[in-house]
């Protein structure tokens, strides 16, 4: 990939990443609703509301207090939360990592489940398997993670299946002073195998409600893309040559229908970022995404600033790794 | 075989197809038990009774024959609740995807006709938009604008326009390279009846197929601010709501939350199917 393309791709996340912070300063400043009145509680007397308005700059002109806003996030200062009276941008790289491991777990599954379901669905083409499969897939993606959040908590308590925690990363019964907030990583570094089981079981139920739709993404583009491939030359010859139908399958087309199926579910993988929002609080799981409802019931207007601002630019930078990794994949695209 | 189907007028096809039938069944089935929620619930939807609280459905041992599928942590009727909560997300949903509509396909009829700085500048607000996490934003604008039900159409139309804009303006793109318009063009007809009168129409068909998806979405959203409490005041009942209640009492009552889940479920699913149907019946490539 030349640097120049590189280059070109950096420049232009700037002027959207500008748009995204100007576009969280009108919401939150200039949209009917007073960010003061949103964040203090009702018996506040005239004065206290003024005391913050100062403290928070408010009482400046619009011009002006967009000018201080725009240089302090410049600054990397996200400013400090009024909930938990720590800076916003450690509370925040504080809680990344949570979310970091749950989305990627959740990707692998994604990854994995809509993978089998492909395969399965490619290699018993046009019969009723098939047929199963997109049902099954339909079914996936039309219900949200939110609802599988649900739907699996449900499920726990009524079928009484007391070893599968619906609640928080790791049991209390394990202490474990972790140097990062990496538990995943970090214990298998340290080898503490009783931390991992905790954490992947803790993990299993919120990455799953993330991973289901898109599973069923994966397994339709996959499945339409195997099934193209298996109509051309080499894998006539490899049908020739006598290998099985699911080694063909499995090996010889999978290999090159993987191509469209990873730029789409780089795209989607923004959705599932997104996703952890709600399934994190569902499932008092410590991540951003449970900060972020926290911030917003506590009215922690500096918080929530940079917890919004913190997704765009994971989002951003998400597909940005995936416009790369295309014209990594397809030259003709570099110059696209 | 291809000409005769080709011959029958749109609505005998929809009515054949079995995705319509079944969405548009369910919906017509939800649209008759919100108005009729008054006469058809057993119960007041927001009467307390403390000493009712936590009543299994009548068919588990403690349940009582006047609440058939038990009563909430306030002693509630779920069954009521439920009736009435579809008074709500019929409303959200409707409301929500109409104004979504309205905001994405000007935009996107606009960026689509027009061409040049136009299409740049809104085809830019686009992508920004998309950087945000959507519900986190839907979520924060109603903190922001106070709770209610118009903040919270409000909330999903500014979050949801994109979907409407971008599919708008790349088939305005396709229409406005057909003869039609170029004919249009040619009469000298004003560009805004162009885009009314000769575009708008034939875009209508994928408008009705995404207002439909719309709808759908816009249910999952407004569950979603009442599980959070933001939606409504509680004297409304919404399946978020009960949800939200559903979860934190989901160890003593855990029936509390699956008939508002299936409701939500289910309504989602009908309107997926409407949605789906409507898109095999009026895309005429697919009809193809």
């Amino acid at each position: 990939m030349s640097a120049g393309f590189l280059l070109k791709r950096l420049l232009m996340a700037i002027p959207t990443l500008f748009g995204v912070a100007v576009i969280v300063f009108v919401l939150l400043r200039i949209v009917p609703g007073d960010p003061i009145a949103m964040m203090i509680g009702p018996g506040a007397t005239p004065a206290d509301i003024e005391q913050l308005r100062v403290t928070y700059g408010l009482d400046k002109s619009i011009a002006h207090q967009f000018v201080l806003y725009i240089g302090d996030l410049a600054q990397g200062h996200f400013g400090t939360s009024i909930s938990m009276r720590q800076d916003v941008m450690e509370l925040i790289l504080g809680r990344l990592p949570v979310t970091i491991e749950l989305c990627l777990m959740a990707m692998l599954l994604a990854m994995i489940n809509g993978g089998a379901m492909a395969v399965i669905g490619a290699y018993y083409r046009g019969r009723w398997p098939e047929a199963g499969i997109d049902g099954l897939a339909g079914f996936m993606l039309a219900i949200p993670d939110f609802l599988w959040a649900l739907l699996f908590i449900l499920f726990v308590v009524i079928l009484s299946l007391s070893g599968l925690p619906i609640s928080g990363r790791i049991s209390h019964a394990i202490s474990f002073d972790a140097v990062t907030n990496f538990y995943l990583i970090e214990s298998l570094l340290r080898l503490r195998f009783d931390v991992l089981g905790s954490v992947l079981l803790h993990m299993l139920l919120p990455a799953l409600s993330l991973a289901l739709p898109l599973a069923a993404i994966i397994s339709r583009v996959l499945k339409t893309s195997l099934n193209e491939a298996m109509t051309q030359d080499y894998v006539q010859l490899a049908r020739v040559k006598g290998f099985s139908r699911l080694r063909i399958v499995a090996r010889e087309a999978l290999r090159n229908a993987l191509v469209p199926t990873v730029t789409l579910t780089g795209v989607q993988f923004t959705f599932l970022v997104g996703g952890t929002v709600l399934v994190e609080k569902i499932f008092s799981y410590p991540g951003i995404g449970n900060m972020a409802i926290d911030a917003v019931i506590n009215r922690d207007l500096p918080l929530i600033q940079g917890l919004v601002l913190t997704f765009a630019v994971l989002f951003i930078a998400i597909n940005l790794a995936v416009d790369m990794s295309y014209a990594l994949l397809n030259p003709r695209m570099r110059h696209g | 075989m291809a000409e005769l189907a080709a011959a029958r007028p749109v609505w005998r096809q929809a009515a054949s197809n079995w995705r319509i039938r079944i969405g548009g069944g369910f919906l017509l089935f939800l649209v008759a038990v919100a108005l009729l929620a008054p006469w058809i619930a057993p119960h007041d939807p927001i009467d307390q009774d403390l000493l009712m609280q936590y009543l299994p459905p009548v068919w588990a041992e403690k349940g009582e024959a006047g609440f058939i599928f038990g009563t909430d942590n306030l002693g509630r009727d779920i069954l009521s609740r439920l009736i009435y909560g579809a008074r709500i997300a019929l409303i959200v949903s409707v409301c929500a995807a109409l104004a979504a509509g309205l905001i994405g396909t000007t935009l996107g009829l606009l960026a689509g006709y027009v061409g040049g700085w136009v299409d740049q500048a809104i085809s830019r607000l686009v992508e920004i938009w998309m950087a945000f996490p959507a519900v986190l934003l839907s979520i924060v604008l109603v903190a922001v604008m106070g709770t209610g039900l118009h903040s919270v159409i409000i909330a999903i139309a500014v979050i949801d326009w994109t979907r409407f804009c971008r599919v708008v303006r790349a088939e305005t793109m396709a229409q406005k390279a057909q003869d039609y318009v170029a004919s249009a063009v040619t009469i000298g007809l004003p560009s805004r009846r162009i885009l009314i009168r000769e575009i708008l129409p034939n875009v209508m068909p994928l408008l009705l197929v995404l207002l439909t998806l719309e709808m759908g979405i816009a249910v999952i959203v407004e569950a979603i601010l009442s599980y959070v409490g933001l939606s409504l005041s509680s004297e409304f009942p919404t399946w978020g709501s009960m949800i939200g209640a559903g979860r934190q009492y989901v160890n003593q009552a855990p029936w509390l939350m699956v008939l508002p889940i299936m409701a939500v479920i289910a309504t989602v699913l009908a309107l997926n199917a409407l949605g789906d149907g409507l898109k095999d019946t009026l895309d005429p490539v697919m009809r193809k």
